[in-house]
């Protein structure tokens, strides 16, 4: 679907991509990084609406130096910032964007409707846009970027602004686009936790420079992080202690829930081994007669994904078993 | 599915309204010229309001009635009074009906270009087949030609008024002609002086304002100068003033060239040397202004 050979990006004064070399399939992909690690200027030249300073990039085969206008008319984009004029109605401006993207003017219409309906915006979409919600005008930001039936679409921060529900809503959406809809998607986040429930493949780039390319499986199955928390009973006042202090006897090493936030220091961090540290949480904590209120797979921060190559992550890791020590003596 | 599992429908499954499920688009794509032919009647619809809400149809119609009026009232006249001629020349009108003209250009070239800057929308333009080149020819044909329509519309009102009064055919004819290659050149001028403030004001009001002022100041300057040199007797630096306002440009070209009398002080408009700078002018500036708007769209980008 897209791939880019020692893509770099140079301004006078910053390099927003450096010798990027990454191969996309067909599928949802996630684009990973901090804000100006390059995100946005990849896609753009992706788009074929900025050139690469070096390097070459296709995308759908098409070399994005050349075949611009090939490329855009396969493709969707949708931008991460607010794009609507609030004095039409969703259907009005889908229509035209449809038409904008080639489309003979029935045909936009009748697309319209159908990827209205497939972004879940019913009759609101003949009122002006300026009366939706956040999350309503994020559909409408999709719906643009899908009423052409583009072979792929790029999605720039889609879940940007949302609540907890319009986020899990809208990742169930760009999943729905690839597995209903047949389209492939390249989403870009930088929050790594909320594209591995809906990628496939993930991309890590940091200062312009790829981190990491691997499929998600890859990362959420080599090592699982637990997180237990358990209730205090008589015996034991301290049941978080007891817990810990139990598991350690059976040669579990373990972590407390880091972050500082209030109530983390009632969530212990273990590392599943496999099915087995299942069953040894449940025996300890039973053994123990404690309440056992959580027991779910953690998932990991970009911060862990930066442990590869960055220094400063380990010393975080560090920082944590000190803090770990710390408690237990 | 309800049907594979009768058991287990519940009661609420069946008022669930089905998903028909993704359906592809197989049909033709027709690329860059048909979405730029589409940006241009968008455009030309949206400056008379028309897909719009009714609140942006009334200013434009407003102004679209009050330029056709006057010429409905002197055909009315003409034809009542069997005057031999219309009262205002054909080239004329334009000139003096300049205010609304103005208004005009100063609500629908903000309308036109800075909604799309100021809600960003235009990333989405260039996210498509059309490019930079595209989407300002468009723009600025679309505004050239809504400019059309409001000027040339009084002069076909004065031009089959002037039939029915029996005027001479072959006279009236001309004079028409002549106006209309006037308010072709005038809609084009002021549509790119329109479109370039428009485009570096992305807030409408302060659009409206600079273009407003714009083509307010720098006619009453004109005028005012003019008066000054026609009062000191230095008739030849009227001509050489008129450059400085789109109107009195337009006047200078159409006085030199469209047989039309100068509404300069004194009625004297330049002389045909003075008038070849005159459509120089005019054309650079229209020239000019396409340029500009070319280089701010370069920028704009995503």
């Amino acid at each position: 679907m897209i791939a880019t050979e020692s893509l770099s990006k140079r301004f006078p004064r910053v390099t927003a991509l450096d010798r990027l070399s990454v191969d996309v399939g067909p599928g949802v992909t996630g684009l990973v990084g901090a804000n100006g690690a390059g995100k946005s200027t990849l896609i753009k030249i992706l788009l074929g609406l900025s050139p690469a300073t070096e390097g070459r990039a296709e995308v759908l085969g098409l070399d994005v130096a050349t075949k611009g206008a090939d490329i855009r008319e396969r493709v969707g984009y949708m931008p991460e910032h607010d794009c609507l004029p609030p004095d039409v109605s969703a259907t009005e401006f889908v229509v035209h964007m449809a038409r904008m993207s080639g489309l003979p003017p029935a045909a936009a219409r009748e697309r319209t409707a159908d990827t209205l309906r497939h972004v879940g915006l019913y009759e609101e979409r003949y009122r002006p846009i300026g009366g939706y919600s956040t999350g309503m005008k994020q559909r409408v930001k999709l719906a643009q970027a899908l009423v052409h039936d583009p072979q792929l679409v790029f999605l720039d921060e889609p879940t940007n602004g949302l609540d907890p529900v319009g986020r899990d809503e809208m990742l169930g959406l760009i999943r729905r686009i690839h597995t209903d809809f047949g389209i492939s998607v390249l989403v870009t986040s930088h929050l790594l936790g909320e594209l591995e429930r809906t990628c496939d493949h993930v991309v890590v780039v940091d200062g312009g420079k790829l981190l990491r390319s691997s499929s998600t499986t890859d990362f959420t199955q080599t090592t699982t992080t637990l997180a237990i928390e358990v209730t205090d009973s008589d015996d034991h006042p301290d049941g978080t202690r007891a817990a810990r202090d139990a598991l350690h006897a059976r040669g579990v090493d373990v972590l407390d829930g880091s972050g500082g936030l209030p109530g983390a220091g009632h969530i212990l961090l273990l590392t599943a081994q496999g099915e087995e540290t299942y069953d040894l949480v449940r025996d300890v904590v039973a053994d123990l007669g404690l309440g056992l209120v959580r027991m779910e797979q953690r998932r990991h921060h970009i911060s862990e994904v930066f442990t590869d190559s960055g220094q400063g992550s380990e010393q975080s890791t560090e920082a944590q078993r000190k803090e770990a020590v710390g408690h237990g003596s | 599915m309800a049907v594979e599992h009768p058991v287990a429908a519940q009661p609420g499954d069946q008022t669930r309204i089905h998903n028909i499920g993704y359906r592809t688009y197989d049909g033709p794509r027709l690329g860059r010229s048909y979405a730029t032919r589409s940006l241009y009647s968008q455009s030309l619809r949206g400056a008379y309001g028309l897909g719009r809400s009714v609140k942006s149809k009334v200013l434009p119609m407003l102004l679209f009635v009050v330029m056709c009026v006057p010429a409905a009232i002197m055909v009315a006249v003409a034809v009542a009074t069997k005057a031999s001629d219309l009262p205002v020349d054909y080239t004329r009108y334009a000139i003096v009906m300049q205010a609304v003209i103005s208004l005009y250009i100063a609500s629908q070239a903000p309308q036109s270009v800075s909604r799309d800057l100021r809600f960003k929308t235009v990333p989405l333009y260039f996210s498509r087949p059309i490019e930079t080149a595209d989407y300002v020819r468009a723009k600025f044909a679309a505004l050239a030609s809504a400019l059309f329509i409001l000027t040339a519309a009084p002069l076909i009102v004065l031009y089959v008024g002037a039939l029915l009064a029996k005027l001479d055919f072959a006279d009236q004819t001309k004079g028409f002609a002549q106006g209309l290659v006037s308010v072709a050149l005038l809609s084009l001028l002021l549509a790119g002086i329109g479109l370039v403030i428009a485009s570096v004001t992305p807030r409408r009001g302060f659009g409206i304002a600079a273009v407003i002022a714009v083509l307010t100041i720098s006619y009453g300057a004109v005028s005012t100068l003019q008066a000054i040199a026609e009062v000191q007797n230095s008739s030849g630096a009227i001509a050489w003033i008129g450059l400085f306002s789109p109107v009195t440009l337009i006047d200078g070209v159409q006085t030199a060239f469209l047989g039309a009398t100068s509404a300069f002080p004194g009625g004297v408009g330049p002389t045909n040397g003075e008038g070849a700078v005159y459509v120089l002018v005019t054309l650079g500036l229209i020239a000019g202004s396409y340029g500009l708007l070319m280089r701010r769209y370069k920028k704009v980008g995503l």
